[in-house]
């Protein structure tokens, strides 16, 4: 298995992120998908100010998750503005 | 297929005869199908395009199919969703329930649609002549889901 997580963006924060998909090692004290969100606005400005002020929503291998669900390296985080389809 | 994630049209009569036909089991269809209005949020619609998220989408449109197959009695489900560039008066989702007297195959469509625009990852960006924005959610769609969380 893979020591590395892929983090993917959709729509308008993909847009403000500037990327739709990053691959990195798990950071260090990284345990659930908040952490994972606090550590990303931490570490990047853009990030940062691209996440304020937006309700995002998370999958974590394809499936919806809060940000208290578990990840680990390997896994697939998803990050995104709520859904508008149909 | 049940679940169908495509940028092509489809043909909704189409669909219905190729889940339908020889089946003497069905006594009722629902056939839902959404499409791209022209005006929207009060400026002229040129074209929207839909970016999904390709491997959740399918999973949770399965999802949300065995869901809908657990609660109502019914006999088949079939879900299109488009997604890339389209344009006013184009189909962008399907939705076929299928069984044997109306209501159960009503509760379904209904039920997969609600549960389709609050869980699906698809996200509308729609372009006009004052320039491109994405579309927010609206609390109706999740208020719509709410109610079957009983």
């Amino acid at each position: 298995m893979s020591s590395d997580i892929t983090v993917l963006y959709f729509a308008r924060l993909r847009e403000a992120v500037g990327t739709s998909e990053e691959l990195m090692p798990l950071p260090h004290g990284v345990s659930t998908a908040g952490d994972l969100l606090r550590h990303l606005a931490d570490t990047d400005e853009q990030k940062k100010f691209a996440f304020e002020g937006l309700d995002i929503k998370i999958a974590v291998n394809q499936e919806q998750a809060t940000p208290d669900t578990a990840i680990a390296a390997g896994d697939e985080i998803a990050l995104f503005p709520p859904v508008t389809g149909g | 297929m049940p679940v169908r994630i495509q940028p092509e049209v489809f043909d909704a009569g189409a669909e219905l005869v190729k889940l339908t036909n020889g089946r003497p089991d069905i006594g009722a269809s629902v056939t839902f199908v959404g499409q791209v209005r022209e005006m929207s949020s009060g400026n002229s619609l040129h074209t929207m395009t839909l970016e999904h998220y390709p491997a959740m989408a399918q999973a949770e449109l399965e999802r949300i199919e065995s869901e809908a197959k657990g609660r109502f009695d019914i006999q088949d489900v079939e879900i299109i969703h488009r997604f890339g560039d389209l344009s006013p008066g184009d189909p962008i989702v399907l939705v076929i329930a299928t069984s044997a007297s109306r209501q159960p195959a009503f509760d379904a469509a209904n039920f997969i649609m609600d549960f389709l625009k609050t869980n699906a990852p698809f996200w509308k960006k729609e372009h006009a002549a004052d320039g491109s924005h994405w579309v927010d959610a609206k609390s109706s769609d999740d208020a719509a889901t709410q109610r079957w969380q009983k």
